[in-house]
């Protein structure tokens, strides 16, 4: 069995539980995916199933190369391949098999793998949450870092010390967000809470590791 | 219509009738009191209403025991039950939050005349 599956992220929403509770939810399309290549112990030293997004849109400008491994696996070439571990010794997975959200039932807990939103250059207020100087009463400090170490010694300053810099557009793994729907009809995931990244952002949707 | 939109798209509520901000409406809320479930009134003006899919909220002003009260329902929650509508009022903006400052006849709304077809 494949382990995870491939989507995107539709957009938050909130539904009512019977008692009138609101619960936050993220709608996820999940697949429908295809095994694009198959890697087993024998000739790749670990059990992997590379999966493809299939998307109405069709691929236009895929290279050489891709499109032969996609030829290869008599699959239509994707835009978003990603490699999902795949259980040793259970029923063989080969190129060309469809991948679907079957394999998840509601009130089950998955990780989502998802591309954060770009920040682009932050400052330290936003990016490592420090707390800045006091906005008025003639305060001359507003959101500059402060000391960054000290003097003579060692006359430098200490690497990984947190500083402005480029924020966001990293890989992002949130655990155990509970399924709360699935629509296989329309390859929808519904899971409560948030998952990083913008509306139609791609993402990875995986099993957890019992 | 895209398939976010359209697995969000959220039903009309019939026993909901149809309100606007400055109507006096009467909301049947269920309460859990322990075990027993029981559904209370609370009637007031809607002052203002938020975001119309799924999240969509109004909020009901009354004045009760000379105390000012505000609720805010959540629009498709199953606790609202039902939604009388009592009067119809002119106002001519979308959030009455002026009303909060207003007492007694400063805060009344004239009522809307309903046109003989």
């Amino acid at each position: 069995m494949v382990s995870g599956i491939l989507g995107k992220k539709l957009g938050m929403t909130q539904i009512f539980t019977t008692d009138g509770a609101v619960v936050p939810v993220t709608v996820l399309q999940a697949g429908p995916c295809v095994v694009v290549q198959r890697k087993t112990a024998a000739v790749d030293g670990y059990e992997s199933a590379q999966i493809a997004l299939v998307e109405s849109r069709r691929m236009r400008h895929a290279g050489k190369p891709t499109l032969g491994h996609f030829k290869q696996a008599g699959v239509a070439p994707a835009r978003f391949v990603r490699e999902v571990p795949v259980e040793a010794g259970s029923e063989q997975t080969k190129p060309g098999d469809a991948v679907n959200v079957s394999m998840f039932s509601p009130k089950e807990k998955v990780n989502v793998v998802a591309t954060s939103k770009g920040r682009g250059f932050a400052g330290l207020m936003k990016r490592h949450h420090f707390a800045g100087g006091a906005a008025s009463h003639g305060s001359m400090f507003h959101r500059a870092p402060g000391s960054i170490g000290s003097s003579a010694w060692p006359s430098r300053v200490l690497k990984g010390v947190r500083a402005a810099g480029h924020m966001g557009v990293a890989r992002v793994t949130v655990r155990n967000l509970e399924i709360v729907k699935i629509d296989a009809e329309e390859n929808q995931i519904w899971v409560k809470g948030s998952i990083p990244g913008p509306n139609g952002g791609y993402l990875v949707i995986r099993k957890i590791n019992k | 219509m895209n398939a976010f939109e359209r697995a969000t798209k959220v039903e009309r509520r019939k026993e909901i009738a149809p309100f606007s901000p400055g109507d006096t409406v009467r909301v049947h809320v269920k309460i859990k009191e322990g075990e027993k479930e029981r559904v209370q009134a609370f009637e007031g003006v809607v002052i203002g209403e938020r975001n119309l899919g799924p999240s969509r909220t109004f909020t009901v002003r009354k004045i009760s025991f000379g105390q000012g009260v505000e609720r805010i329902f959540p629009f498709h929650s199953p606790t609202v039950e039902k939604v009388d509508l009592v009067r119809r009022g002119t106002v001519r903006r979308a959030k009455l939050y002026y009303l909060r400052g207003l007492r007694g006849k400063a805060a009344r709304i004239r009522e809307q005349i309903q046109n003989k077809k």
